[in-house]
């Protein structure tokens, strides 16, 4: 039984979890079998957050082991390093180009990983993003996610319209205007 | 009804509803707290935050009694707190159906140990439902409020973190018209003095053999034949792994009821099969009924007692299946662990008694991450309360001149749960201890749960808010004082001044959570010309600040402004933009 998974990587506190709602509902509005699986807690405290996004005729496990992410979307370099691992043969990394310097970094215990967008290319299909750049060319740096989220979107066949409603009946009213602006800047990427 | 996209958590909650449940009273505690959450949503049923999941309980327990439909809701280690009220509820059994949910969390995404709840459900002679997705989650719940009224005892729904945050598909209907029943004074069930109780033991043990007989004839345990040679027995979570895992090439018995364990059942299905394996993450509950009944299974042998299972792990144990194929980066990737948010009101606190270098018995909350580098000033966290109570313990075997390096953290929420019969201890019995009540006006962890201490209600009602100063003053302590954490001078004067005292004194560290949304900070901060590199600024582990090369920098990205920088940088080099 084949699923499509998608794997959203990225630091605590970047929008990880809105992203997966907005993918999880539009799968269920294209009438698939979902599951999103999340983590909340400690974790989300600025540390690596990971969420499951699988879709397909019935899907079982949430999870996604290793060598089994179709698309792995990267809210931060470092993230789309670690995740590698988990890329399927002929998988994409989709990734935003900011960095998040970890603790051990911080602490001058361990340095940053140079050149990653590079050294992902050599091996696998990458689309780098600047997504914070378009997130503030939208009105607002927090949008990061959904800029990410339009740019996924053309990489699917699911239809344009059917992101853009979904995408309006998920985010806060107040909000809607400034997440629409973000997505078609990822959209037109 | 269309279908839709909800975590087990919500789903549990919508169960609850359309079950006819009217009382629901937990305490906030990952990976359980969205269930009580998502209850707010429901006008009808009374809702609330309860000071700790003992009290909860016995809320839940008082609403079954009166005739009510009710529930309580943990995490795992929450149900060592409400253990004491459980096991007597167990005797007194229901009157309107009662439900507990708890929530375990293989792989301690966010907690102190690995315990597995099941075994409380055989100890406390309770019945347990284990739902594998949110549809179950859903279902069982709806099921278990039945069953409760049916056996007379509260149903266990047992969850775990990728059951209770996975969101799948779930159908919902209208909630049911299940009025209150009657309350009728009744002695010999409801209290629980010898007497009586020496009676109702009889009739639990009559219960334990009624639900095994229901055991064994329930639809929620059910075989799928696929005409294969090896069998699985599993539940919960695991079902979903082996499923993906194995497929249709092995036979499952799936147990939506996790106890008590069927006997025939299991007997039968491990005859129809050539090779039984039992698929069950943490302790090998399951597996031990099996062997102790003369059925022949494989479990702990090949899967591990360690964190959460996947799928990949089963492939691997039951076929020698290998993993796909994949790629790994080509040098170390730097792990990136939890850490104080910017803005974070404990930092303060810690880089003070980082800076005094005071041994820390600290407690469960966001602050315990002030055991992580470099701040790295906790030196201890046990459970909830302990903090306090533990650091008695420390100053009584180690004497006064150990107690005046010695302080105790604890959040505001974590105080009123179990703090404060620490502190009574240490006041009742001439301790000198000195708390700090890590006051940031919510309870963070569990993501901003109103507290008793907050003055508002699950609902966000304006409601009566406990004085932490003057509830410390009521039980004996005359030394209190509130400080304004990012006033790091005075944080260190008052720790000085309170610890060297020989009589118990607390200090209240005071400013709100970062992330609340009324908390907000003008402008941020950055590096100006002046700065001498002196690094001090690094010692607060603020993810805003870090060194390239020579140079410090502030991520205008991640900077909140709070400006603790500002007050710690001795050269006034760190100025804020506004």
């Amino acid at each position: 039984m084949s699923t499509t998974n998608i794997m959203i990587v990225g630091v605590g506190g970047q929008g990880t979890l809105l992203a997966s709602r907005i993918l999880g509902n539009v799968c269920v509005s294209e009438g698939y079998d979902v599951k999103v699986s999340e983590v909340h807690g400690m974790s989300q405290r600025g540390g690596s957050v990971v969420t499951y996004v699988k879709f397909g005729d019935q899907v079982n496990s949430p999870i996604i082991g290793k060598g089994e992410a179709d698309i792995i979307l990267a809210f931060e370099l470092l993230e789309a390093y670690r995740a590698l691992p988990y890329l399927k043969e002929g998988g994409r990394i989709i990734v935003n180009t900011q960095s998040i310097d970890p603790m051990p970094v911080i602490t001058g215990a361990m340095t940053y990983p140079e050149d990653i967008v590079q050294k992902l290319s050599a091996k696998v299909n990458v689309t780098a993003i600047d997504a914070l750049t378009l997130a503030k060319e939208a009105g607002n740096a927090r949008a990061v996610n959904v800029v990410l989220i339009g740019l996924m979107a053309k990489n699917t066949q699911i239809p344009h319209d059917v992101w853009l409603e979904t995408l309006k009946a998920t985010v806060p009213p107040k909000f809607v205007d400034v997440n629409v602006k973000a997505f078609e800047l990822g959209y037109g990427q | 009804m269309p279908k839709k996209l909800l975590i087990g958590n919500a789903a549990v909650a919508r169960g609850a509803y359309e079950a006819g449940v009217r009382v629901v009273s937990s305490y906030p505690g990952t990976p359980s707290t969205e269930i009580t959450e998502s209850m707010v949503a429901y006008d009808d049923v009374y809702v609330e935050w309860a000071p700790n999941e003992k009290v909860a309980c016995e809320v839940a327990v008082g609403a079954s009694m009166a005739g009510a439909r009710s529930m309580t809701c943990c995490k795992h280690v929450g149900f060592n707190v409400m253990a004491d009220p459980v096991f007597t509820a167990s005797y007194i059994g229901v009157n309107g159906g009662m439900v507990i949910c708890v929530a375990d969390d293989p792989g301690m995404h966010s907690s102190q140990n690995e315990q597995d709840s099941r075994h409380y459900a055989k100890a406390a002679k309770l019945a347990m439902l284990e739902p594998s997705d949110s549809a179950e989650c859903l279902q069982y719940t709806k099921r278990a409020f039945e069953l409760s009224e049916k056996f007379d005892v509260p149903f266990v729904l047992r969850l775990s973190t990728r059951v209770s945050h996975s969101q799948s598909l779930v159908e919902t209907a209208d909630r049911a018209d299940v009025p209150l029943k009657p309350y009728e004074k009744n002695i010999a069930k409801n209290v629980m003095m010898p007497a009586n109780a020496i009676k109702r033991h009889v009739a639990v043990e009559e219960r334990a053999k009624a639900l095994l007989a229901f055991a064994e004839e329930t639809d929620l345990n059910t075989v799928e034949d696929n005409g294969a040679k090896i069998g699985v027995i599993t539940a919960g979570i695991s079902y979903m792994y082996a499923r993906e895992a194995l497929g249709d090439r092995v036979n499952y018995l799936k147990l939506g009821m996790v106890y008590p364990l069927p006997v025939e059942k299991i007997n039968a299905f491990c005859a129809s099969c050539e090779k039984v394996y039992v698929v069950e993450e943490l302790d090998p509950v399951i597996e031990e009924h099996c062997k102790a009944i003369g059925a022949q299974v494989i479990g702990k042998d090949v899967f591990t007692m360690l964190g959460e299972y996947t799928p990949a792990m089963i492939a691997k144990a039951v076929f020698d299946q290998d993993p796909p194929a994949s790629l790994g980066a080509e040098e170390p990737v730097p792990v990136r662990p939890p850490v104080m948010c910017p803005g974070c009101p404990h930092r303060g606190t810690f880089y003070v008694l980082k800076k005094l270098g005071l041994t820390v018995s600290g407690d469960i909350g966001c602050y315990t991450l002030g055991a992580a580098q470099p701040l790295a000033s906790v030196d201890s966290t046990i459970c909830m309360g302990a903090s306090v109570s533990a650091a008695l313990g420390m100053a009584k075997a180690r004497g006064p001149e150990f107690n005046k390096k010695l302080v105790s953290v604890i959040g505001d929420s974590t105080f009123i749960h179990s703090g404060i019969t620490g502190l009574i201890d240490i006041v009742y019995n001439k301790g000198a201890n000195t708390v700090i009540i890590l006051d940031n006006s919510i309870t963070g962890m569990t993501g901003h749960q109103d507290n008793p201490t907050t003055g508002k209600t699950i609902r966000g009602e304006a409601t009566k808010q406990v004085d932490l100063e003057m509830l410390c003053h009521a039980v004996g302590v005359d030394h209190v004082r509130i400080v304004d954490p990012f006033d790091v001078k005075a944080m260190e004067q008052a720790v000085k001044e309170e610890t060297t005292r020989e009589e118990p004194s607390v200090i209240i560290a005071q400013r709100p959570c970062a992330l609340l949304k009324y908390v907000k900070y003008e402008g941020r901060c950055h590096v100006s010309d002046r700065c001498r590199k002196c690094k001090m600024c690094m010692k607060l582990g603020c993810p805003a600040i870090s060194v390239h090369g020579d140079e410090v920098r502030i991520d205008p990205n991640q900077c909140n402004g709070c400006g603790l920088c500002v007050n710690v940088c001795p050269f006034g080099a760190i100025e804020k933009e506004v």
